[in-house]
């Protein structure tokens, strides 16, 4: 018996935007030839993903668009996108755009008798044979309400213009500002219904995040939940999801800590590539010391490592390590290791998320540290902090990045518990522990759990010295008021 | 300049009028007769009408910024007006070109 429904030619056609992480999110793009609806409250950023499509369109698949406005005029248009680099006039000369301003002014119209909105299809459909336009937008289209009292007369020719759009063939995107209560304020969810896409601009708790979903899109297997996106000076990018399954390839290379008694705990060879490593312990057991020395081993490798430090500066890191005889302005110098400061405060966690992700997309490291990760409860609350690092260790595996984490633990009964809990997604865990002993403090290093290969399960001195760090057998652990290696450990 | 302050002199001035269509279509030719109806009861013999076909120029809609069909511009006296529809309410096409106060707002420009 032959299947009904598998038929895969037709499945839609898609019109990719170009815009990072949103073809992913929609599973390839816009559909083609059929009105979008994108739609959020002001300020929210549709405008600027209206622009970016038809700017990549022209510039990235050559396919010109035209840029109905209702709002702004085209100076002021061109203006305000300059600042996400884009040159709008540079491709209205090309004929790769072509922008109409229309402008309606309410005092300026007196209505006297029957019409339609056959001016506005002479206008689009002039621009648009014009330059053999392959995308619109119409920007905001809920203008005409202000201008035109008819209603009746207004929806009956937007439902035939989504129509005519329909019929020219060409990928549309049209915005609309939220309403109360519906998606937007004069309903155009009810005309423009194969695809709909919602911006968000949260702010919660003095930070700002902003939020996209594809509520809907008719036809095509979609991500529906939010995803967190950035505007800057490149343009909008999306943070998909990576992989929701866990398909990542398990390679058997591996890589030096770059400190190497430690390496000698780890069957002698170091951590796998590609794999998560948590480095764990309270303030001041040198959890930086060792992922900045894992750091400077991937520079001497000649390995990029992209190094997020939210806590020191990258002065106050290249200044503190040198006292213990490492040195990393050679791996500055040569651009090999990139340290990308800034405070978890600064924005919301999605924001970081969307940043680091963009930042690995640019520089391509084979390792990332991210130094630490327990300051995120700070920016955010305790599973949001565990949802976003669960992602980020997924971004970092789906890519093949080795990547060093380092959490500060409270110290006290349970050393092995960190704030938030990601030590099942964690493939090596090295704990850093200070013990006590008739009056001296000193730390000791042991390797908690490391997937896949054998380990020291000896708990050793760590110290760090001005020749850098010294492991040393800790023999009268025993008595002293740690823990011994083997015991088992709740929380894991 | 436009002297707002005072209202244009009706009684002298030449008043050029644009009708934008598109097509010859019946709705087009009833808006044309309309117009003629009102210019040469109120306007007689200082008037001039001209009529601009979209579909022959579409390029011209940009111009005076038509959206509706059929819209009529008054281009002279200034200010511009614009009216939309086919000028089948002879009262809203008065009060649209200024020809008679409307009563809301008294005779203001």
């Amino acid at each position: 018996m032959e299947p009904i429904a598998k038929d895969v030619k037709n499945a839609l056609a898609k019109c990719p935007t170009g815009i990072p992480g949103l073809d992913e999110v929609t599973n390839g793009g816009l559909p083609r030839g059929r009105p979008t609806l994108v739609c959020g409250s002001a300020g929210c950023g549709k405008t600027l993903l209206a622009v970016e499509f038809l700017v990549r369109g022209a510039v990235e698949y050559g396919e010109p668009g035209v840029f109905m406005a209702f709002e702004e005029t085209a100076e002021e248009l061109t203006q305000n996108v300059r600042s996400l680099g884009f040159d709008l006039d540079r491709l209205v000369e090309k004929k790769l755009l072509e922008v109409d301003y229309v402008r309606i002014e309410r005092s300026e119209i007196e209505e006297t008798g029957e019409y339609d909105l056959e001016g506005l299809f002479v206008r689009l459909g002039h621009a648009i044979d014009s330059i053999k336009a392959k995308r619109v937008v119409l920007d905001t289209i809920e203008v005409l309400f202000s201008g035109l009292s008819n209603t009746a007369i207004l929806r009956a020719e937007i439902r035939r213009l989504f129509r005519w759009l329909k019929v020219k063939g060409v990928t549309a995107i049209v915005t609309g500002e939220r309403g109360a209560g519906t998606l937007t304020r004069q309903g155009l969810e009810e005309y423009v219904s194969d695809c709909v896409i919602l911006l968000d601009h949260r702010v919660t708790e003095q930070v700002s995040t902003r939020r996209l979903r594809v509520v809907k899109y008719r036809g095509s297997v979609h991500g529906t939940n939010e995803f967190p996106f950035l505007i800057d000076d490149t343009g909008i990018t999306v943070v998909p999801i990576t992989s929701a399954g866990m398909d990542h390839p398990a390679s058997v290379e591996r890589v030096s800590t770059g400190i190497a008694p430690l390496d000698e705990m780890l069957g002698g060879k170091g951590f796998f590539r590609g794999t998560s490593v948590l480095v764990s312990g309270s303030a001041g057991t040198g959890k930086t010391s060792i992922a900045t020395h894992f750091a400077a081993a991937s520079c001497g490798r000649g390995e990029r490592c992209l190094y997020f430090s939210f806590e020191e500066s990258q002065a106050q890191l290249v200044r503190n390590l040198r006292s213990i005889g490492l040195d990393l302005e050679k791996g500055i110098k040569s651009g090999l290791l990139r340290i990308h400061s800034v405070r978890p405060t600064f924005y919301g966690l999605e924001m970081h998320l969307a940043q680091m992700h963009k930042l690995i997309a640019e520089f391509k490291p084979q390792v990332v540290v991210v130094d630490p990760i327990s300051n995120f409860i700070s920016a955010g609350t305790l599973t949001e902090a565990g949802s976003m690092l669960v992602r980020m260790v997924d971004l970092m595996k789906s890519q093949g990045i080795t990547a060093l984490f380092t959490a500060l633990t409270h110290g006290g009964n349970n050393p092995a518990q960190t704030d938030v809990g990601i030590s099942s997604i964690i493939d090596t865990w090295l704990l850093l522990r200070n013990t006590e002993r008739d009056g001296l403090r000193s730390v000791t290093l042991h390797v908690l759990k490391s997937r896949g290969m054998a380990h020291s399960k000896q708990v050793h001195g760590f110290r760090l010295t001005h020749d850098g760090i010294v492991l040393s057998d800790a023999p009268a652990t025993a008595q002293a008021r740690g823990v011994v290696g083997n015991e088992e450990l709740p929380g894991i | 300049m436009v002297d707002t302050m005072n209202p244009p002199d009706i009684d002298t001035e030449l008043w050029e009028l644009r009708l934008y269509v598109a097509g010859q279509t019946p709705k087009s030719v009833t808006t044309f007769s309309n117009l003629k109806k009102v210019c040469e009861e109120h306007l007689a013999g200082r008037y001039r009408i001209e009529v601009i076909d979209l579909l022959v120029n579409p390029q011209l809609a940009k111009g005076d910024q038509i959206l509706a069909i059929p819209t009529l511009v008054r281009k002279l006296p200034e200010p511009i007006r614009k009216i939309v529809g086919d000028l089948s309410k002879t009262e809203r096409v008065l009060v649209g070109l200024q020809l008679r106060p409307s009563k809301s707002s008294g005779g203001e420009a």
